[in-house]
């Protein structure tokens, strides 16, 4: 296999005493769809906010495109990395959030035009036509002159997800894209996500709770426990045949939960 | 007398107090934003001067601060040589605005630190500068929230500039006390002073709620 596109190199992450990743090695190819499942608090959200340079790391090096992202090369040595680095590495990655963070105060077009005019320097136009291919995409042409706070949450998530889109990542992070959504709005966030799923060259990787829908896009499972990959495999080989122990009372607690 | 003779002075007076009010809220509202954003600055000698400059602002009474800069501050200069005296209507309008300003910092830094943190997550990854995130995300969000502060504010400045006349300004309240002084007709002058205060009081109110409304417009969206 070619290098991977993301790479996790013996991370350490802690708040104070408390450790929520330990010594992690994660490594995702390009173009690979990964699913990060665990119970809460074992770190699964850290892994994509520590990659959405959210927040910072204790130890190890984190590996974006072969380049590291909390660190900068200087003269053959590691320097933590200056908001200038951390600005050009961020527009590898995109991330939907669970509570869609959407901008309240910008109707939905300019949502998705800001970013691209502002930080990547489009023009009106240009930012524009990619804001209305992106509303075709997640269905929501016909909104595009209205606030998020007159959509329901599936909306405004599909609104979420095209605003990351608009920036054109290679990696997109989806941290638990539908846990704050009513259980009949799931459907149609998870259609769109499954559209992007369908794009070859797109990287994704997703924290989430929806079993069956873990196992049917992702090209591997990553089961998460007190801050490191406790068993990972293919969907398959995670959910059928599940190793450990531990794995198996976790599945069976949300598949029968 | 009959009353109506008294209104021309006042509104004479009136005037002097509408403008001195306008110019304190223009003044006060800049120094509001610098020394508001200031204080949130993650450079420490913005931060410290900020910090310096409310404190001192609000700690200190607005009629010392008038005098001071009118009184003190040319005798002052004078002892190191540069001439600091000041107009009484520039020496006014700095000592409201800056003691305007220093409250309004605090509504400032107040709201723009409400604003939630998961906007600013947002901006990150969507790659926006930090300058870029203050004025396109959370200004936007944060100043909706300043107004009511504003509004009480505005018309605490508007009471406040009475102090002007103290330092030989004609406002309202100097009009009244020299209309008073040559007449002896105290309750009239004083009814009529006290009238045209809340007149102009309630016009200010309803003007900051008209801005309210204009900037809170995507507020009425959320359902």
């Amino acid at each position: 296999m070619s290098d991977p596109i993301i790479a996790f190199d013996k991370v350490k992450k802690a708040y104070g005493h408390f450790t929520v990743i330990n010594e992690l090695n994660f490594e995702v190819q390009r173009g690979e769809k990964v699913t990060i499942i665990g119970p809460s608090g074992s770190g699964k959200s850290t892994v994509l906010r520590i990659l959405m340079t959210l927040e910072g790391i204790n130890g190890g090096v984190v590996y974006v495109g072969g380049e590291p992202l909390w660190h900068e090369r200087l003269n053959g040595s590691m320097v933590p990395a200056s908001e200038r680095h951390l600005r050009k590495m961020r527009t590898q990655l995109g991330m939907v959030f669970q509570q869609f963070n959407l901008f309240p105060h910008m109707s939905v077009l300019r949502n998705l035009t800001e970013a691209p005019r502002v930080v990547l320097g489009l023009s009106k136009e240009k930012a524009r036509q990619r804001a209305e291919e992106l509303l075709e995409l997640v269905g929501l042409v016909d909104q595009a002159h209205k606030f998020p706070g007159q959509l329901s949450g599936g909306q405004q998530q599909r609104v979420g997800i095209a605003r990351a889109l608009a920036m054109r990542p290679k990696i997109m992070l989806f941290d638990e894209p539908t846990s704050a959504l009513d259980p009949e709005l799931v459907g149609e966030v998870l259609n769109v996500i499954r559209k992007l799923a369908a794009e070859h060259d797109l990287t994704m990787v997703m924290v989430t709770h929806e079993m069956r829908f873990a196992r049917e896009i992702s090209d591997r499972v990553c089961f998460f426990d007190k801050g490191r990959i406790h068993e990972q495999g293919t969907p398959e080989q995670l959910f059928s045949q599940p190793k450990e122990q531990r794995t198996r009372e976790f599945l069976k607690a949300v598949l029968n939960g | 007398m009959h009353w109506s003779n008294y209104l021309e002075p006042l509104a004479r007076g009136a005037w002097v107090t509408i403008q001195f009010t306008l110019y304190s809220m223009f003044f006060g509202a800049i120094c509001s934003f610098a020394f508001g954003i200031g204080k949130l600055s993650k450079n420490w000698i913005l931060r410290g001067i900020s910090i310096v400059y409310i404190e001192v602002f609000r700690g200190t009474s607005l009629l010392v601060q008038l005098f001071w800069l009118f009184f003190a501050l040319p005798i002052a200069g004078d002892m190191i040589g540069i001439d600091l005296r000041l107009p009484p209507v520039t020496a006014g309008v700095i000592a409201l605005s800056l003691n305007l300003g220093a409250y309004g910092a605090e509504v400032v830094r107040g709201a723009i630190e409400a604003v939630s943190p998961s906007q600013y997550e947002a901006a990150r990854a969507l790659n926006f500068s930090s300058l870029q995130t203050l004025w396109r995300i959370a200004l936007p969000q944060a100043i909706p929230e300043m107004m009511p502060s504003f509004s009480n504010l505005a018309i605490g400045a508007l009471k406040d500039t009475s102090l002007v006349s103290l330092i030989t300004l004609t406002d309202l309240t100097f009009a009244a006390e020299q209309l008073r002084n040559f007449y002896q007709d105290s309750a009239t002058v004083y009814t009529m002073v006290l009238l045209m205060y809340f007149g102009m009081a309630l016009v200010l109110s309803m003007a900051m709620r008209l801005l309210e409304l204009s900037v809170t417009r995507w507020r009425g969206t959320v359902r």
